[in-house]
């Protein structure tokens, strides 16, 4: 290779200068490296380290998770390699997954997965049109249809008595299905909620201003396990007797108001951040508050905040194991209880169980955290003015 | 000055006043808190009229125009634009909005939506115009302000002076009867105030209802039949630009003009 310093520069007349290619030095995996990795001998240094560091973990965790493992058992006696006791996982997986929801009716669960799936794929396909019929459908039509499944019985009383699908109590769904439930259900409820909310404490009408900060600020000053005491012990207290409230139920509208209020607080700092000229030039075409909020200063202002939005979510997603304390079995919780089975006494069932609950909840939250990035790509239109 | 615009000559044959008056304002007062920011103003535009509305800045003018489409309230007097009196009827207030246009200096252009959907927005949700309609019109305004092939493109990816005709555009695809210009070009660099002028120069050749906050004393005086100089929250001076400029009546308004005339 020739010393490129060495070279005379040539010369070009103005306006003949082509465009000319980046140095080798500039581009490449070895450039990339040299900049990246090994730019100073502290880098270089850090680079070695750090390389041995990922490498000892990697390697640990493979030793653990398979080299060690053990997946065939029946029992907590089976496991003794020192690794992972993954037949825990496996022969509870129902369970982990439906709780105590009878076995011969978990097809109907399914069934509810699979229509939102089903209905979810063309929402990601660029191609298709007229994506608010799915999504209201998906909002609208689908909650019904998976209550009725998950649930059964009659329908709000519109099917006649003894027919329709058995009933399967709330009591006893568990596992991944509740915490999907709530999270759904929190996810669904809290963002037209907190949009609300968001607005109304800009409102310039005190009465609905007032309510607003007070929703916010109560519902955001105190935990939610503390809600969720309140929603399971204090509710029924208020309540005339008599008057039974599921307890699921109270934990979606405790765990949905908990996060509207901090979706308020989100949305509202997008809808700061938006110019006061987009509100006026959308009024002087006469656009109405609503329609200037939605089709305006909603749509950058959510944008602006997709990731304080997915963080919510996702903290939302987390928080649903909070509703072990009020006697509801989520994923965590119905591994927890796995744990006490006398079968599956043994020092590395309770690290496999955890292991496998948190790999699951990995996997939920890191799908948002993917999406919001694609999401933020996608509405990306160049600078701002 | 901008010297460039000399070279166009303006046809008049469509510049025609009416007796009809547009926008009435009569004893009009506000304050911001404590601060009297208007005082007292008086004005009548009848149909056809170009005003051009100067004074140095905090005087009042931006704040002016703004109390016709509401954007700014008055607390005093009474505004009437089109026969229909200001108040805080919402109804009324959407009815004169949707006859009145308005640019901005910032252009204001809705950043997530393309050219085209910026221009069709208002057509489509106000006046519950088919979007098919509503686009052939906007393209129509588009070109008319030069920059179709710009069409699909978003605000982000255009320069200044074609982002204010864009706003231009979308103003005009209301088919509004009053265009109000607050400084159009003050945020522009010099090569491009020619092309938004331009396109005012053209709207107000087809008999535009115009009022214009600028300082743009070359386009004050080829277009304007008026102009208007306020300082201090009061209209000082009203005249048509030839005396306006030749033969100023307040001192005030002579120091302003040698000052901006200077450069």
């Amino acid at each position: 290779m020739t010393d490129i310093t060495a070279q005379e520069p040539r010369q070009y007349t103005p306006g003949e200068h082509p465009d000319l290619p980046p140095p080798s030095t500039a581009i490449g995996v070895i450039a990339w490296m040299r900049e990246h990795l090994f730019s100073s001998w502290f880098n270089t240094i850090l680079t070695v380290l750090i390389l041995y560091f990922v490498y000892d973990v990697v390697s640990g965790v493979f030793q653990w998770a398979v080299l060690d493992a053990t997946f065939t058992g029946s029992s907590a006696k089976d496991c003794t390699g020192g690794g992972a006791c993954w037949p825990f996982v496996t022969n509870r997986f129902g369970q982990f997954m439906y709780g105590f929801y009878p076995e011969e009716l978990r097809w109907r669960v399914n069934l509810g997965y699979a229509i939102a799936v089903i209905a979810m794929i063309p929402l990601f396909i660029e191609r298709v049109r007229r994506k608010g019929w799915i999504l209201a459908f998906l909002l609208v039509v689908y909650p019904f249809i998976a209550f009725y499944l998950f649930y059964g019985g009659s329908f709000f009383g519109l099917l006649p008595k003894g027919s329709g699908l058995e009933i399967v109590e709330t009591a006893r769904w568990g596992g991944l299905m509740v915490t999907l439930v709530i999270a759904v259900t929190g996810i669904v409820a809290s963002f037209p909620l907190g949009i609300l909310l968001a607005l109304g404490r800009r409102s310039k009408l005190p009465a609905i201003k007032t309510f607003c900060i007070v929703f916010i600020e109560l519902w955001r000053g105190v935990p939610l396990i503390s809600v969720l005491f309140m929603a399971s012990v204090m509710l029924p207290l208020f309540l005339p007797p008599g008057i039974t409230f599921d307890k699921l139920l109270r934990a979606l509208i405790g765990v949905s108001l908990f996060s509207s209020a901090y979706m308020a607080e989100v949305v509202r700092g997008g809808l700061q951040a938006i110019p006061k000229g987009q509100t006026e030039a959308a009024q002087a075409l006469g656009l109405s508050y609503w329609k200037t909020m939605r089709l305006v200063i909603l749509p950058q202002a959510l944008k602006l905040v997709i990731p304080g939005i997915v963080s919510t979510f996702i903290g939302l997603f987390k928080d649903t194991t909070l509703v072990l304390i009020i006697g509801l079995f989520d994923l965590l919780g119905i591994v927890q209880v796995g744990l006490t089975d006398a079968n599956w006494l043994g020092e590395s069932v309770p690290v496999t169980g955890y292991v496998f609950a948190a790999f699951s909840f990995w996997i939920f939250c890191f799908s948002m955290s993917r999406y919001s990035m694609h999401l933020e790509r996608k509405l990306h239109t160049g600078h701002k003015r | 000055m901008n010297e460039d615009l000399s070279d166009r000559k303006i046809d008049r044959s469509k510049m025609k006043i009416s007796d009809e008056v547009a926008i009435q304002i009569e004893h009009m007062h506000k304050w911001y808190g404590e601060f009297h920011v208007l005082k007292d103003i008086n004005l009548t535009v009848h149909k056809g009229e170009r005003i051009v509305v100067c004074g140095p800045s905090g005087s009042g003018k931006s704040t002016m125009i703004r109390c016709i489409n509401r954007l700014e309230e008055h607390q005093q007097g009474r505004i009437i634009v089109n026969g229909i009196e200001l108040t805080d009827d919402i109804k009324k207030i959407d009815e004169i909005r949707r006859e009145v246009g308005m640019c901005f200096q910032h252009f204001n252009l809705f950043p997530h939506l393309t050219v085209l959907e910026n221009c069709t927005l208002a057509p489509i949700w106000v006046r519950k115009m088919p979007k098919k309609d509503a686009e052939e019109i906007a393209m129509k305004y588009l070109e008319r302000v030069k920059i179709p092939e710009q069409a699909d493109k978003y605000p982000g990816q255009l320069s200044g002076g074609q982002q204010q005709r864009v706003a231009i555009a979308r103003s005009l695809c209301m088919n509004p009867k009053i265009m109000l210009f607050d400084e159009p070009t003050s945020a522009l660099d010099p090569e491009m105030i020619k092309e938004v002028l331009d396109v005012m120069i053209t709207l107000a050749e087809e008999g535009m209802t115009m009022i214009c906050v600028t300082h743009e004393m070359g386009f004050a005086r080829k277009v304007a039949n008026r102009v208007i100089f306020m300082d201090g929250g009061e209209i000082i001076e009203e005249n048509d630009p030839e005396n306006f400029f030749t033969n100023p009546q307040s001192d005030r308004t002579k120091l302003f003009l040698s000052q901006i005339l200077d450069h």
